[in-house]
C-alpha cells in the first residue's frame, strides 16, 4: 500500500481520471470544466488529456446539461455532470426528477441511465446567496435516484469511481468547504475499501451515536473528541449514502448506545434528519433513552454569509444536543 | 365559444395565417393536385424514389393510424382506457416524417406520435397499454429506435440532442455510409416551443452541429391556447435565431412532409447539423379525451380544416393518377376493420399488472428502502390470504 496524502479536490480529480482511463464511454459535461478545470478545479487538466469530446464545456443551461447527459447515456455513454454550485441545480431539477429518475422503471428495465450528477454542496465559504445550499432531501425523496456524500479524500477517490460504475443515476455531493482538507489515499489500490451505499463506523463509542454525512462528519468527529475529554464516549457514523439509507448500521449502533443525534446543514423542517429520526424510532423504540435529536441549519433560508456561522451546526451546537440527550 | 371580453394587450395579435403563408412547402393541394414549381421544386426529387407500392403504402399507413385513433377514442369512451391522446388530423405529418426515417435513425416523441410509433414498428397495443394504465409505455426503445413517451412538455428534445451528441462521438455521422450515418428526430408541438428545454435543445444542437431534426407539429392549439399565446413569429423562423435552417411544410400533405423530412435528415446525417421543420397542421379533435374544445374554438375553424383533410387529398390524387383503384381502397378499409377488431379484443382482454410491478425496475441494483416496502406490501396482502384460508 502506497498511501498518498492528498485533498478531497485532488482525490476527486484522480478518481475521475482513473474512471476515464478505464472506460472510454465516461464523459464529463458542465460549465467551465474544460480549460478552466471547473470553478473548484476538480476537472483540472482532464480536457487537455482526454479532449473536448470527453470533457465538454457546456452552454450555461443546467436543464440542457442534464437533459443532454441523459441522452448521451441512452446512446451508451456514462456522463458525469458537474453542477457548478448547489443552488444552480434547480433549472435541471425537472430533467433529474422527471426523466433521469424514472427512465429505468418507465421502460420496465429496457433503459439504463448511468448518469452521475456532481454537486458541490453546503456552506461555510462566505459565498453569496445560492452558493451554500444543502438540497439533498429533494433528491432523496425521489425514488429512482441514489444520493451519496463523500466526506474525506479516500471516499472522494473511490466513491466517484463507484458512482460512475453504478448503472443507476447517482446524485454525488461534494462538501465544498472541505475540498482542501487532506487525508491518506492509496491511489494504486485495485479495490474500493467499502461499498458505495454502506455507512461507515468512524469512531466507536458507548454512550451516544452521532450520525452525519458530507461536511458535518468532521464536525461530529471533532465533537466526539471534545466529548471524550469530558468522559463521554460518542460513536460517529458517516452515513455516506442517504438513498439508499444503510438503516442497519444506524439501528445496530443505537441498540448499543441508546441515544442518537443527527447532524446536517440543511434546515430541520422536512430535512433528511426527520427520515432518520422516524426510521430509527420505529425500529429501536424500546432501546431509546431519549428522543432522536437533530442539529441542523435553522428553519429559515440560508442567511447572508456574515451570519452563516450562526446558521450552520458546529461543535458547540452538537455538544449542546448531546447534553440535551443525556438530560432525558 | 363565449365573447372574448374587453380589449387587452392580447388584441394586437396578428391575424392567423390560416393557409400557412407563402413560404409553406406544399406538393399536393387540398384538392389533390400536384404543385410543381415555386419553393416545392427543391424537394420534389425525393418523390422520384417512391414506387407506386410505396405511395399506396403511405395511404395504407394514413388510414390505419386514423383507425387506431378512432378505435382507441371509442375504447376510452367505453371506459376501457383512462385517457387517449388523439392524433386526428395529424396523420400526414407523422406518416410523412416516420417513413422518411431510416432504420438506424432515432425518434424522441412527446406523447401524440402514434403515427411515428406505427412507422417504427411499435404495435398500437403498446400505446394502448400506457393509456389504459397497465404500464407507462413499456416498449423497448432500442428495439425500434423509438423512445418512450416523455409526457413532460419539451423534456424529450434535450434527450434527443444528447443522443445525437452520442451519435457524433460514435463517429456515426458524415461518413457517407448510408447504413451508418444516423440522425435523430425530436418531436414537439407548438406549445412546447415556449419551453426552456426546447430552446436549450436548439442551443446545444446548434453549438455542437448535432445530427438532429426538430420536428414541430404546429396543430394550432396547445390544449386551449392558440399559437398567438406561444409565439410572435411563425415557429419555423425561430430557427434563424439559433443558427440553423427552419422550414414550414404543409403538415396535411404527406408527400411534402416526406420530401422535406428526407432533405433535413440527409442534411443531419451528412454532418451539416440541425434543422427545424414546422409541420403546419391542425388538431381536428380534442387535446385528449378529457378536453372540451367547444369552450375555446369555433366550429367553423374545424370545418375549414376538414376541407384540408390529409387523407382525402392523397386519396384523390392516388385515384386521379391511377396509382390506386377502388379495389385497393376497399382492401385498406378491410384491413382497418380487422386492425380495429384486434385492438378492441386485445384491450378488453388485457390483464391488470401484478401489484409487484410497483417496485420492479425502480433501480438496476438493489435499494434497501424499496425492497423493504415491497416486503411490507406482500406481508400486508398475505395477511388477507390467511384470513381467507388460502
Amino acid at each position: 500500500m502506497a498511501a498518498t496524502r492528498t485533498t478531497i479536490a485532488k482525490a476527486l480529480n484522480a478518481g475521475l481520471r482513473r474512471a476515464m482511463d478505464r472506460d472510454p464511454k465516461v464523459i464529463l459535461t458542465g460549465e467551465d470544466i474544460g480549460k478552466l478545470g471547473g470553478v473548484f478545479r476538480i476537472t483540472e487538466h482532464l480536457q487537455k488529456d482526454f479532449g473536448e469530446d470527453r470533457v465538454i464545456d457546456a452552454p450555461l443551461a443546467e436543464s440542457g446539461i442534464v437533459g443532454t447527459a441523459i441522452g448521451m447515456a441512452l446512446r451508451g455513454y456514462r456522463p458525469v455532470v458537474e453542477i457548478q454550485f448547489d443552488g444552480f441545480v434547480y433549472p435541471g431539477f425537472d430533467q433529474i426528477v422527471s426523466q433521469l429518475a424514472k427512465l429505468h422503471s418507465r421502460s420496465r428495465g429496457h433503459l439504463k441511465v448511468p448518469v452521475v450528477v456532481r454537486i458541490p454542496m453546503g456552506g461555510g465559504i462566505g459565498a453569496v446567496e445560492h452558493h451554500s445550499e444543502s438540497n439533498e432531501a429533494y433528491f432523496a425523496h425521489t425514488l429512482g435516484l441514489k444520493v451519496v456524500f463523500c466526506s474525506n479524500p479516500e471516499d472522494a477517490y473511490w466513491m466517484i469511481q463507484q458512482a460512475i460504475e453504478c448503472d443507476d443515476p447517482v446524485i454525488f455531493y461534494e462538501p465544498k468547504r472541505r475540498y482542501h482538507e487532506k487525508g491518506e489515499v492509496d491511489l494504486e489500490a485495485t479495490e474500493a475499501p467499502r461499498g458505495l451505499f454502506e455507512a461507515r463506523l468512524l469512531s466507536e463509542g458507548a454512550d451516544l451515536t452521532l450520525a452525519a454525512y458530507g461536511p458535518m462528519v468532521k464536525t461530529c468527529m471533532d465533537a466526539a473528541n471534545a466529548a471524550a475529554t469530558e468522559g463521554r464516549s460518542l460513536e460517529v457514523i458517516d452515513l455516506r449514502s442517504v438513498s439508499p439509507l444503510d438503516i442497519d448500521a444506524l439501528t445496530t449502533s443505537v441498540e448499543k448506545t441508546r441515544r442518537l443525534v443527527v447532524v446536517h446543514e440543511a434546515s430541520e423542517f422536512c430535512g433528511f434528519g426527520a427520515e432518520i429520526a422516524a426510521a430509527v424510532t420505529e425500529r429501536c423504540f424500546y432501546h431509546l433513552e431519549a428522543p432522536v435529536l437533530r442539529v441542523t441549519g435553522y428553519n429559515a433560508p440560508y442567511p447572508a454569509s456574515r451570519l452563516e456561522e450562526h446558521f450552520l451546526p458546529d461543535l458547540d451546537r452538537v455538544l449542546d444536543a448531546v447534553d440535551r440527550s443525556f438530560a432525558y | 365559444m363565449s365573447d372574448t371580453g374587453s380589449a387587452s394587450v392580447l388584441d394586437r395579435r396578428p391575424p392567423a395565417s390560416a393557409d400557412g403563408g407563402v413560404d409553406m412547402i406544399q406538393l399536393l393541394t387540398p384538392e389533390g393536385e400536384r404543385v410543381l414549381g415555386g419553393t416545392a421544386a427543391d424537394y420534389v426529387h425525393y418523390l422520384d424514389e417512391l414506387t407506386h407500392d410505396d405511395l399506396r403504402g403511405l395511404y395504407r399507413d394514413l388510414v390505419l393510424v386514423r383507425r387506431v385513433d378512432q378505435e382507441a377514442t371509442a375504447l376510452q369512451r367505453q371506459g376501457e382506457l383512462g385517457i387517449w391522446v388523439s392524433l386526428l388530423g395529424q396523420e400526414a405529418s407523422q406518416i410523412g416524417c416516420g417513413r422518411a426515417m431510416r432504420r438506424q435513425d432515432y425518434a424522441f416523441p412527446g406523447y401524440r406520435e402514434h403515427g411515428i410509433a406505427w412507422c417504427r414498428g411499435i404495435d398500437p397495443m403498446e400505446l394502448i397499454g400506457l393509456f389504459r394504465g397497465v404500464d407507462k409505455g413499456a416498449w423497448d426503445p432500442n428495439a425500434h429506435n423509438f423512445h418512450g413517451y416523455t409526457i413532460v412538455i419539451g423534456n424529450q428534445v434535450l434527450l434527443g440532442v444528447g443522443y445525437a451528441m452520442g451519435v457524433q462521438r460514435d463517429g456515426a455521422v458524415g461518413t457517407g455510409d448510408p447504413d451508418r450515418d444516423t440522425a435523430v428526430v425530436a418531436f414537439m408541438g407548438d406549445g412546447a416551443t415556449a419551453q426552456g428545454d426546447v430552446n436549450e435543445g436548439f442551443v446545444f444542437a446548434a453549438v455542437n452541429d448535432s445530427p438532429i431534426v426538430f420536428f414541430c407539429q404546429n396543430n394550432q392549439w396547445a390544449i386551449s391556447e392558440p399559437n398567438t399565446r406561444q409565439t410572435r413569429i411563425p415557429i419555423y423562423r425561430r430557427a434563424d435565431g439559433f443558427g440553423f435552417p427552419g422550414v414550414r411544410v404543409d403538415g396535411n400533405d404527406v408527400l411534402a412532409v416526406y420530401a422535406v423530412t428526407r432533405a433535413m435528415l440527409d442534411r443531419a446525417r451528412s454532418g451539416e447539423g440541425p434543422s427545424l421543420i414546422e409541420a403546419y397542421t391542425y388538431r381536428m379533435g380534442a387535446h385528449t379525451t378529457s378536453d372540451d374544445p367547444t369552450k375555446y374554438r369555433f366550429a367553423a375553424e374545424v370545418e375549414m380544416w376538414k376541407l384540408r383533410d390529409p387523407i382525402a387529398r392523397f386519396k384523390a390524387w392516388l385515384g386521379h393518377e391511377g396509382i390506386a383503384d377502388g379495389a385497393f381502397f376497399a382492401s385498406v378499409e378491410e384491413q382497418a376493420d380487422e386492425l380495429a377488431a384486434r385492438l378492441r379484443a386485445e384491450t378488453v382482454g388485457m390483464p391488470d399488472p401484478e401489484v409487484g410491478d410497483i417496485f420492479e425496475h425502480v433501480y438496476v441494483e438493489p435499494h434497501r428502502q424499496v425492497d423493504d416496502h415491497y416486503d411490507q406490501l406482500r406481508d400486508y396482502l398475505d395477511s388477507f390470504a390467511d384470513e381467507d384460508g388460502e
